[in-house]
């Protein structure tokens, strides 16, 4: 099955909404808690990232009997260096984030490591393209 | 591994009820349905979290817990009770425990052992997890059962998050009949009494988690027994008072939000209270923005026990009261103390059983199944008005979307389907009547 969500820009307080309301339907289908755990925080890093460094945008997910697949599309500054970003305690996260907590530059290493399947893509002015594929 | 979510306290009384929406709209696991105007509550979804208790005006949601009567039961030649600390917090004109406690013996009890005594001797084997073993962060409280039953259902990835310490109530039911047998009478001749502030803990004392059997043989809610307390208490005189208090400070702060976290040895804890701000938290832990937090202290009722469905006062006030008491009792003069201490090693401080989720498969025997399932739901949900108004007997548009696709409820209970439906064959039937036979159509012979 399809859902859609749209991240709004700067909406700090709402970040997560996506991840929650996808985490339910998973519950709902009975997968097992484990990896809905992955699912939930490498989700969870990618919204927030939407959120934090991009002007929101919209993420897809597609639940299939066997994996859960998740693409996250934005539009905003993209990231210079890919390989940089996906080490661990890198960031170039505001003040503001940081003061919420968000910002350890632990985002795309957490994403990593809880996916199957992990592919980044960027073009700095264009936007950032993020896919999280996890088996069931 | 046991299901926990298949034994109940809060039941509905049919005659009382009148199939508003009170409690449907208010129910935090969406158990509650109206059918055939009487709530109906899913055992499969019911925390035991005593919410609708407290929402129905009706009175028509009620704990099942013993009658006072209990205590005569033929059966016990010896009978201890077990007060939950947040009893202490109910009597706004008299703040001392030991009156608290020896009222408790005068309606029939024989001797006392307070709950807030193995609180304190659960919070040293919390500390003791803490600092000493391998262990998952942040642990949560176990101490709750609502919490724990609604993490069983609704957080299945938490289970290992568990604290697996026992529950105070085990611990003191447990101690009190080793007192008993102590003085010489045998097991089945004890009878433990747990004075309850809430239908959780009804539930839980009396079916235990994580454990093989209760050491409780009955459970009496706090509301029955305020008032014979509080009659007893108004006539006696402070030199009647006997010494009954184990001086368990640290232990009462558990009755109130904050308490059981406050041990100065547990670093980094947060206390939370309220189902809705509990889910909230827990739905941070599972996303693993909680993991520096080594100590999660979860209530489901706003300001903690204090505030429990079956308390008679305030939560707030009651709060108030639990400050007064706790610094009365730090100035009685030399009591009993811990005269009927609980002996080290006599008792279990660790959960036996590992806490299992509780999944039942609502949507699909298999992943295929609950797939297609969930797609219809989101087709009937999109065809609804979304305003959630509970007409149907459901909490919200989307439960009856479930209920239509699940349970094969008619998508016609929802009075606007059923309204769209009524303009489409009203519109049908205004089309037909248009369709004048052509015999009718021409002007009449003779005009």
């Amino acid at each position: 099955m399809k859902l859609s969500y749209t991240v709004l820009e700067g909406e700090y307080a709402r970040a997560g909404e996506a991840s929650s309301a996808v985490k339910k339907v998973l519950k709902q289908l009975a997968v097992p808690a484990n990896v809905i755990r992955k699912i939930a925080v490498a989700m969870f890093e990618a919204e927030i990232n939407m959120v934090i460094h991009a002007n929101g945008g919209v993420i897809d997910v597609d639940i299939l009997p066997d994996k859960v697949f998740i693409q996250l599309v934005d539009t905003g500054p993209g990231i210079p260096d890919i390989e940089k970003a996906k080490q661990e305690g890198f960031s170039t996260a505001s003040d503001e984030a940081r003061d919420l907590g968000f910002g350890a530059g632990m985002g795309i290493p957490n994403m990593m490591k809880n996916s199957d399947f992990f592919n980044i893509k960027s073009e700095v002015g264009k936007g950032t393209t993020v896919e999280i594929a996890v088996n069931l | 591994m046991e299901n926990i979510n298949k034994r109940h306290s809060v039941e509905l009384i049919p005659d009382k009820c009148i199939g508003c929406t009170d409690c449907i709209k208010r129910c935090p696991t969406e158990a509650i349905r109206v059918r055939n105007s009487k709530a109906t509550i899913d055992e499969n979804l019911c925390i035991d979290c005593g919410v609708c208790i407290r929402v129905c005006r009706n009175h028509a949601k009620r704990a099942v817990t013993n009658s006072l009567d209990v205590i005569r039961d033929e059966r016990f030649k010896y009978r201890v009770v077990i007060p939950a600390p947040s009893l202490y917090s109910q009597f706004l004109r008299n703040t001392s425990i030991n009156a608290v406690l020896t009222a408790l013996k005068r309606i029939g009890f024989d001797d006392v052992l307070e709950v807030s005594r193995a609180a304190e001797m659960i919070t040293a084997e919390t500390v003791k997890i803490l600092t000493e073993e391998e262990c998952p962060k942040p642990m949560i409280s176990s101490a709750c059962p609502a919490v724990i039953r609604l993490m069983a259902m609704r957080f299945p990835s938490l289970m290992d998050n568990i604290m697996p310490v026992s529950a105070p109530i085990d611990v003191a039911a447990s101690a009190a009949r080793q007192m008993a047998m102590r003085k010489g009478y045998e097991p089945d001749e004890i009878g433990v009494f747990f004075i309850s502030p809430c239908s959780a803990k009804a539930t839980a004392a009396m079916y235990p988690i994580g454990m093989d059997k209760s050491d409780v043989d009955g459970v009496i809610s706090i509301a029955d027994v305020y008032l014979p307390l509080r009659n007893i208490m108004a006539k006696l005189d402070p030199s009647e008072y006997e010494d009954l208090c184990q001086r368990s400070f640290e232990g009462m702060g558990w009755a109130a939000t904050g308490g059981e976290s406050a041990d100065p040895r547990i670093e980094n804890a947060i206390a939370v209270d309220g189902l809705e701000n509990v889910i909230r938290v827990l739905e941070q832990v599972e996303d693993g923005q909680l993991d520096d937090v080594d100590f999660i202290e979860a209530n489901a009722c706003m300001s903690g026990c204090v505030g429990g469905p079956l308390t008679v006062i305030n939560g707030y006030v009651a709060r108030n009261i639990l400050k007064k008491v706790r610094q009365n009792a730090a100035s009685i003069p030399p009591c009993r103390e811990r005269t009927v201490d609980i002996p080290r090693g006599s008792v279990s401080l660790r959960l036996k059983n590992r806490i299992s989720p509780a999944n039942h498969m609502r949507f699909g025997q298999d992943m295929g199944e609950a797939i297609k399932n969930m797609e219809d739901i989101e087709a009937i949900y999109a065809e609804l008005p979304h305003i959630d108004c509970g007409s149907c007997g459901a909490p919200n548009c989307n439960a009856f979307a479930e209920d239509v696709v699940l349970d094969g409820i008619p998508v016609e209970d929802c009075i606007f389907m059923m309204r769209r439906k009524v303009k489409e064959l009203a519109e049908e039937m205004a089309d037909l009547a248009a369709k004048m036979p052509q015999t009718m159509t021409g002007e009449k012979a003779g005009n």
